[in-house]
């Protein structure tokens, strides 16, 4: 059974991010219970933000480490560089038999090797190979990892907070599931929405923030479009209304910047088509 | 709570989201339990709700089941496929769990069961004194897990907080009912399977250290360091998915569309493509599952190249004149002037790694198109294993050599020329 931190803070969410109650107890029983938490959801709706937010919420520092298609798990603990001290070894100003200064520890490594306890952020991790997330296991249960080249451990003396992120490109394994706290983000309901919105745009006028929201969701609904927009579509959208004061009464029977919340020709030709009608 | 409530929790809930077809673990029960055991579940039903969903069910696919077996369970709603009688029985008389292996058993064992659930009794019990009453955590009629001692002890409600709702009302909701796929994991056993197709070859690019050659080299050089790069390796397979999207596929359209969704996002060959075509590929061939253009096979011939991977897909169940009469094309207006078996046969001629995947279980691989189709292209069952065996078959090629066709197959169709 895993060890059980003592209890710290319990995040609330933080004044740029609006999380909803049943995402701030996720988070909260992950702490809690010392397990990973995997969040999921459409693009856009946050799940990079919560992060730092979580970060921030528990005044803890964050760690992020972006995974990328060739990352590989070794990556996150230490990186060897074998080819430095190669070249070191031509001249005598290092003293190449002193590996340690050759080992350089990734973010996952850091985040063992911290004095406090950190959040550490595993952004993508589909991105990686298939096997990525399973190579990671061991670490991630037993939080300590060797290095064979200097025989050292490094061993977290604070469980760090592990927040791991996905797009789902890919499918995950099941023996990595089954160690995490799993949180998909659902879509944003527009109560929700409005709040995330007033984040952005403290001083939006009720009736411009309503009409915006109204035209969003009817296009959201719209059948037929590859990728439906998200948040950080309606968000800039909203900006460049407010840039050129656009008058609410006008988003009832027009679209002006449709190009900002769709961005595939595709998706505005079946806009435009069903308008026509 | 009673040892039977226990069981009640246990066997309704834990079995109910598996009976589902919800993969949970015991692992992921345990968590739950530690959780209850813990107090980090505050004493009501919602809460319960979304801690036990964030800790047993890895996917969001899988939340809408979950919400039908926690209406089911906590409410009077209706179990999803019903409760099978093997679990009633189990009800009944309750030994080990039947669909338990014996590591899991053992790890059931292994747990400090008794002292989790008396903290989880425990935690229950401070549930009477907070709420205020008037919900169903209690079923009707005294079949629930909680309900010994004469009184409900729940009735919870959700704190505080937005909402207001009870869990039971939000997983009656089913909000979740648009996230299911009902191709939960599964895409990845076959990406896993998939992988094996691939062809290695030097590359240009970014060149690579290699590392066995710079040690030689600058052993050789006395100790001055030689570094020796070289261009790297790269999967240079190609390969192109032909499926049969046909009228008797459809029971199998969800297989067929896991496999295309496991090669499509794979990103691991040079080149994938994917064709559809009903029952037979003839002069045509679809450029989505769902009709589209059409692309002339004779293009797919040509341009691509020999070495190319061809994976084809269907039940190869049909009339037998579609396959060997001139006009045989099971859509009406498509007159065919060459039979299938004739493009069949010319697709496994110019790709000579080719194998055909039926997603019909083999114990019904009967019949005259099968067979014929079977004397072209090497079949394998769309089974996990099946597909294992294919892809050897294709990486190690030991797919057999093409026979010629018998023109008297075709009655009367002549294949010079082709």
């Amino acid at each position: 059974m895993t060890k059980r931190e003592e209890h710290t803070a319990t995040w609330q969410g933080t004044d740029d991010y609006i999380a909803s109650d049943d995402l701030r107890r996720i988070v909260d029983v992950a702490v809690r219970l010392a397990r990973p938490i995997l969040i999921k959801g459409e693009p856009g709706t946050g799940k990079t933000l919560l992060a730092r937010s979580v970060a921030a919420g528990l005044g803890m520092p964050l760690l992020t480490w972006h995974v990328k298609s060739t990352t590989k798990a070794k990556d996150g603990l230490y990186v060897y560089d074998t080819v430095q001290r190669l070249y070191d070894s031509r001249f005598q100003d290092h003293d190449v038999s002193d590996i340690r200064q050759y080992i350089r520890l990734g973010p996952l490594g850091e985040s063992f090797a911290a004095k406090e306890r950190v959040v550490l952020l595993i952004d993508e991790i589909d991105k990686a190979d298939m096997e990525f997330p399973n190579d990671l296991l061991h670490e991630l249960d037993q939080m300590s990892f060797t290095i064979p080249e200097t025989g050292d451990t490094v061993t977290a003396t604070r469980r760090p907070v592990v927040i791991i992120t996905s797009n789902s490109e890919k499918e995950l394994p099941d023996a990595f599931l089954r160690r995490a706290v799993f949180h998909y983000i659902a879509f944003p309901d527009r109560a929700l929405m409005a709040e995330i919105v007033a984040v952005h745009f403290p001083d939006l006028g009720h009736d411009l923030l309503e009409a915006a929201l109204t035209a969003f969701f009817r296009l959201r609904g719209v059948d037929g479009l590859r990728k439906r927009p998200s948040t950080s579509e309606l968000i800039d959208w909203i900006g460049a209304l407010v840039a050129t004061g656009v008058d609410p009464e006008r988003l009832r029977t027009e679209l002006p910047f449709l190009g900002t919340l769709l961005k595939r020709e595709q998706d505005l030709q079946v806009v435009l088509r069903q308008r026509a009608r | 709570m009673s040892d039977r409530a226990q069981r009640m929790l246990f066997g309704e809930f834990f079995f109910g989201l598996r009976d589902a077809g919800v993969r949970v673990g015991l692992s992921e029960w345990m968590a739950l339990m530690q959780a209850l055991a813990e107090g980090v579940v505050r004493p009501d039903l919602s809460d319960f709700y979304h801690v036990a969903r964030a800790l047993l069910v890895k996917h969001e696919a899988a939340f809408d089941l979950y919400d039908q077996v926690f209406a089911a369970v906590f409410a009077d709603g209706a179990m999803p496929t019903g409760l099978a009688d093997e679990l009633l029985a189990w009800l009944e008389d309750p030994k080990p769990p039947p669909m338990l292996s014996p590591e899991e058993l053992a790890l059931l064992e292994s747990l400090p069961l008794d002292k989790l659930r008396e903290l989880f009794e425990q935690r229950l019990e401070e549930q009477d004194e907070r709420h205020d009453g008037g919900n169903r955590w209690i079923g009707t009629g005294g079949t629930s897990p909680f309900g010994h001692g004469g009184k409900n002890p729940a009735g919870v409600r959700v704190g505080g907080g937005g909402g207001g709702r009870s869990a039971v009302q939000v997983a009656s909701e089913r909000r979740f009912r648009d996230y299911r796929n009902d191709r939960i994991l599964d895409t990845r056993d076959m990406a896993v399977a998939l992988k094996k197709l691939r062809r290695l070859t030097r590359h240009e690019g970014e060149p690579e250290l290699d590392v066995d050659e710079s040690i030689d080299e600058t052993s050789r050089n006395a100790g001055e360091l030689s570094l020796i790069f070289r261009p790297p390796r790269r999967n240079e397979a190609r390969v192109l998915l032909l499926m049969d999207v046909g009228g008797s596929m459809d029971p199998y359209a969800h297989l067929v569309e896991r496999l295309f969704s496991a090669a499509s996002g794979l990103n691991h060959w040079r080149k994938f493509e994917a064709f559809a075509f009903h029952n037979c590929p003839y002069e045509k061939l679809y450029s989505s599952m769902w009709g589209g253009e059409g692309v002339p096979t004779a293009d797919v011939l040509r341009d691509r190249p020999p070495e190319t991977f061809l994976i084809m897909v269907g039940d190869a169940s049909m009339a037998p004149s579609e396959l060997t009469s001139k006009h045989g094309a099971i859509d009406y207006y498509h007159r065919n002037e060459t039979p299938g078996l004739v493009w069949l046969h010319r697709l496994r001629s110019r790709f000579r790694r080719a194998v055909w995947l039926n997603p019909m279980p083999e114990a019904w691989w009967r019949g005259y198109s099968i067979e014929l189709i079977a004397s072209v292209f090497p079949m394998f069952p769309l089974s996990l294993e099946g597909l294992e065996r294919a892809m050897d078959a294709l990486v190690k090629g030991r797919t057999p050599d093409v026979p010629d066709l018998d023109p008297r197959l075709m009655g009367g169709f002549h294949l010079g020329g082709s």
